[in-house]
């Protein structure tokens, strides 16, 4: 099928009216949880993923997929306005963007982040479009060897771009890949870890474990100083840029969406990345780099940009080789499966229609978030006065029945218990939990490939570095090993992560 | 002297995750490396796990940077995760009406600055919101009031 067609295909299935009320209610769920501190795009959709589970297939991925690119666009608003970053990717926005506010210029650092996004997401999801079919093709040779060897790169690279402790993030995807062990053996049917309780003969329910590190974790922390959000909302006008301004944003959005499309690729933080490396390059590149940090446009344009650009380049590992690049995606690859498609390079053959509907609905969700950010900005602004003690119960209340309701088992709200606990005190402890979710999800793929690889090579383990696409992906897994370590990257990489933590 | 509490605390927590998983997964069958047993895979991690939880056990004690692991906020850790198990222990039993209403009511005490009125407005607005979300608008069949209850 060439590209034309498959287009067509695409836009046949996302313009159908239930496909494009739910990519509206997607989106717009995005916005309103990249606006609302204390709750981000995971566990939104962690909690809302049981509820899809009577559409249709391709609808539910459009709506999950647009919570995800939708939060991109909320995040910004509170950056800039109240210097909250809503999204970890926003942080860097919150820099120059509340700066712009603080200096009265609120209404042209919204419509900077708001057409930033927007062109970063249009063109992201053209590298999707373009990339992702010979990706796929390549993937389709793939045997249990490449995979495997795949999967250990996948893990390796989200260590390496993670921030904090390299030994710490090591430890979380180990961990995730033991929990994601529980369960009924493959093939031999021993139930594993399951104390005798039926219940877990399937395994841990990864929506509870996404739930609980994400979703109630997160409100145990948000308690700690239970500090009142007092903010001062100035009301935002001149919501236009003048001619000045959109000049000089042109190039740094460019440069941007060239930056996050590529990083968006990359497992791991790749959004976070991107939009501090657009940081980076824009302070470097400007005849004025003294205005960095005091309200430079270019800081909001470049980020902004980069970071949606990598949030749609981020579907492609996943829609091609079934690897998620971070924990927002090892949802999407739930959602996959629990509609019954394994995601992976046989997605496009055998269910072009999702395919090509799910990538086209990028494109409808990005309008429709442009539309819906820059006139309605100021309701979103209002959102932002809901107070937190209506807000948390509500995450809690939700929590538990979103969940309950995927497979009415009490078993799986007790989970979301003991994640959150766990999730919580590791937190305390130093240690992030994307690594934990990653490793959970991709734990069963895992075991399963090295098993399957080794039956099939008669258990030589020469396999995995005799077959040459599996050499090559090992050999970059110790490449990005040899990266995070080194000492004079590793200090750059300090650097890059440590603004990150919001002011 | 220890220099980092937290990094010897996460590493106690690994190594203990890890020798769990490793010892438990002895019992299923390690088998060899052509047929792997059911053992094999989370034998080798849980190794892994509490031989890199010993080394930032290590790290804490010798290199480790120090930070506070800061305040705990005990009360609402246990009203959150109390609620959570309330609601997996009722909700067959007594359905999701009475369930919804006593788990939101006991987070929204998790908040210092609750009031009991406040916090009983903000449940039954939470009960009402999630019935009309779940069972209304997204007809999920869950029994709104369950058998203990009914007569």
């Amino acid at each position: 099928m060439d590209l034309i067609s498959s287009l067509a295909l695409g836009f046949a299935t996302a313009l159908t009216p239930e496909n494009l009320f739910y990519c509206f209610v997607g989106v717009l769920l995005g916005t309103l949880v990249g606006v609302l501190p204390g709750i981000g795009p995971t566990a939104t959709i962690a909690m809302l993923l049981p509820v899809t589970f009577n559409f249709e297939p391709v609808t539910a991925l459009i709506m999950l997929a647009g919570i995800y690119y939708g939060a991109q666009y909320g995040g910004s608003t509170t950056a800039i306005l109240i210097n909250l970053p809503g999204e970890s990717s926003s942080a860097v926005t919150a820099i120059d963007g509340h700066e712009m506010a603080r200096g009265g210029r609120a209404g042209a650092a919204l419509a900077t982040a708001a057409l930033g996004s927007f062109f970063g997401g249009i063109v992201g999801t053209f590298v999707v479009v373009l990339f992702a079919p010979a990706l796929a093709s390549v993937a389709l040779g793939f045997g249990s060897a490449e995979f495997f060897s795949l999967v250990v790169l996948g893990l390796i690279a989200s260590i390496a771009l993670a921030r904090g402790s390299m030994l710490n993030a090591l430890a979380m995807i180990v961990l995730g890949l033991l929990f994601g062990t529980v369960g009924q053996d493959i093939y031999t049917g021993t139930p594993r870890f399951t104390f005798g309780a039926r219940e877990l003969f399937s395994g841990i329910n990864f929506v509870s474990v996404a739930v609980g590190i994400f979703g109630i974790a997160e409100i145990l922390r948000n308690l700690e100083g239970d500090a009142t959000r007092s903010v001062a909302i100035k009301t935002v006008k001149n919501l236009w840029l003048t001619r000045m301004d959109a000049r000089s944003i042109v190039a740094p959005v460019l440069r941007g969406t060239a930056l996050g499309a590529t990083l968006g690729v990359l497992p791991g933080a790749g959004h976070v990345l991107a939009s501090f490396g657009s940081y980076s390059v824009e302070k470097r590149v400007s005849k004025r780099p003294d205005t960095f940090g005091h309200g430079a446009i270019e800081g909001v344009a470049g980020p902004e940009s980069a970071n949606n650009a990598a949030a749609q380049t981020s579907f492609i590992p996943l829609l091609t080789l079934g690897l998620p690049a971070h924990p927002v995606m090892a949802l999407m690859l739930g959602a996959f499966i629990i509609h019954g498609i394994i995601p992976g390079p046989n997605v496009i053959k055998d269910e072009p229609a999702l395919f090509w509907g799910l990538i086209v609905s990028f494109w409808i969700g990005n309008v429709i978030l442009i539309m819906l950010n820059l006139p309605l900005i100021r309701i979103w602004v209002k959102l932002l006065t809901v107070p937190y003690n209506i807000l948390f119960p509500a995450i809690v209340a939700f929590a538990c029945i979103g969940t309950y309701s995927l497979n009415q088992n009490p078993f799986d709200v007790f989970a979301i218990a003991f994640f959150a606990l766990l999730g919580y005190i590791l937190v305390k402890l130093g240690c992030e939990p994307a690594p934990l979710l990653l490793g959970f999800v991709l734990g069963p793929l895992l075991e399963q490939h090295l098993r399957r690889a080794l039956i099939i090579s008669q258990g030589d383990p020469s396999v995995f570095v005799t077959r040459p696409i599996s050499l090559v992906l090992l050999i970059a897994a110790v490449g990005a090993l040899l990266i995070a370590v080194l000492p004079s990257i590793r200090k750059q990489r300090e650097v890059v992560f440590q603004e990150e933590d919001p002011v | 002297m220890p220099r980092s509490h937290k990094d010897i605390l996460a590493g106690l927590v690994f190594v203990g995750f890890g020798m769990a998983f490793a010892v438990l997964a002895l019992g299923y069958g390690i088998g060899t490396t052509v047929r792997m047993g059911p053992g094999y895979f989370p034998f080798f991690l849980g190794g892994a796990l509490a031989l890199i939880g010993a080394l930032i056990v290590a790290r804490g004690v010798l290199a480790g940077e120090e930070g506070a692991i800061g305040d705990i906020p005990w009360r609402a850790v246990g009203l959150i995760l109390g609620a959570i198990v309330v609601f997996g222990l009722t909700v067959r039993g007594l359905g999701l009406i009475p369930s919804t209403f006593a788990t939101a009511l006991m987070s929204a005490f998790a908040s210092r600055r609750a009031g009991v009125l406040s916090a009983v407005a903000v449940a039954i607005g939470l009960t009402v919101l999630c019935v009309l979300i779940f069972v209304i608008a997204l007809s999920l069949r869950l029994p709104l009031v369950g058998n203990w209850i009914r007569f």
